[in-house]
C-alpha cells in the first residue's frame, strides 16, 4: 500500500507541507518495503484546479492513502471518488520522516476503547 | 480539563484562504487566523441574513455560542483592518459532513473510503476515534 505525504521538499528531512495541490513534492512511501520516492508537483503553479488534478495524478501513481495538512473541497470530492483516505494532520513542526515514524509506529500497542460508531 | 468544544457544522468552507490587504506602505507578515466556523457565522447571518437562532440551530450549536462565534469573527475582521493585518482561513473546531472521522489519541483527522477494511486511526493504529457527526 502506497502513501503520499505532502513535503516542501526532495528529501526525508524536509518539512512537511500543509498544503495538497500546491505542495511542492509528494513523497510516496511504500509500506511494504519501506521505500521512498519523491514526486515533484507539476501543478503546485496551476491557475486552477491543482487539487483535482494531483488528485488524478496520485491515483495513477496507485496510491491508497494521502497525508496532508488540508483537503480543498473539489479535492475531496475527486479523492472520494477515487476511494482514496485522506488524512489531516495539524502540526506545524513535522518533517516528512516524522510522519513515516509514526506510521510506522508498532500497532500492536493499540489503546482505549472501540469507540468506533456508525 | 477543560470541556471538549461541541463541533460546529459548517456547510460549506470559505471559496478563499486568506485576504491581503493592499497599498500598504510597509509589507507586513503578520496575520490573523480566522477559523470556518467564524466565517460560517458571518456568512449565515450577515450574508444570509439569518437571525441567530437560526443559524445557531444550522452550526449544531446553542443561540449564545452562535454569537460568542460571531463575535469573535466580527472582532477578528475588525482588527485585520484597523492593523492592515492579513486575515488567513484555518479549519478550526469543525465537522463538514460526515465521512471525517477524528482519533481521540492523537486527533488526526481522516476519512474512511469504502475500499478499506481496516478501521483504524491512520496515523497511530487506535481504535479510539469517531465520526466528526454529533
Amino acid at each position: 500500500m502506497k502513501t503520499a505525504i505532502t513535503s516542501s521538499g526532495d528529501e526525508l528531512t524536509a518539512q512537511f507541507d500543509k498544503r495538497f495541490g500546491r505542495s511542492a513534492w509528494f513523497c510516496l512511501y511504500d509500506e511494504k518495503n519501506g521505500a521512498t520516492t519523491f514526486h515533484k508537483n507539476a501543478y503546485a503553479d496551476a491557475p486552477h484546479g491543482a487539487g483535482t488534478m494531483v488528485a488524478e495524478k496520485l491515483a495513477e501513481l496507485n496510491v491508497q492513502k494521502i497525508i496532508s495538512g488540508d483537503f480543498g473541497h473539489k479535492a475531496k470530492e475527486q479523492l472520494d471518488k477515487l476511494n482514496i483516505q485522506m488524512v489531516i494532520v495539524q502540526d506545524d513542526n513535522y518533517t516528512v520522516q516524522d510522519i513515516i515514524n509514526k506510521l510506522n509506529k508498532d500497532p500492536g500497542k493499540k489503546k482505549g476503547r472501540y469507540t468506533w460508531a456508525l | 480539563m477543560p470541556r471538549r468544544r461541541t463541533l460546529r457544522k459548517v456547510v460549506a468552507p470559505p471559496g478563499f484562504k486568506g485576504y491581503k490587504p493592499y497599498g500598504v506602505g510597509r509589507e507586513s507578515h503578520e496575520f490573523i487566523e480566522l477559523f470556518y466556523e467564524e466565517y460560517e457565522a458571518i456568512k449565515l447571518a450577515d450574508y444570509d441574513l439569518m437571525n441567530h437562532a437560526e443559524a445557531s440551530r444550522l452550526m449544531g450549536v446553542s443561540r449564545p455560542t452562535f454569537a460568542r462565534i460571531y463575535e469573535s469573527a466580527r472582532r477578528k475582521i475588525a482588527k485585520a483592518m484597523v492593523e492592515t493585518k492579513e486575515i488567513k482561513t484555518i479549519y478550526g473546531n469543525i465537522w463538514m459532513d460526515k465521512s471525517w472521522y477524528i482519533c481521540d489519541d492523537c486527533l488526526t483527522r481522516f476519512t474512511i473510503p469504502k475500499t478499506i477494511k481496516k478501521h483504524e486511526c491512520p496515523m497511530c493504529a487506535s481504535n479510539n476515534f469517531q465520526s466528526l457527526k454529533s
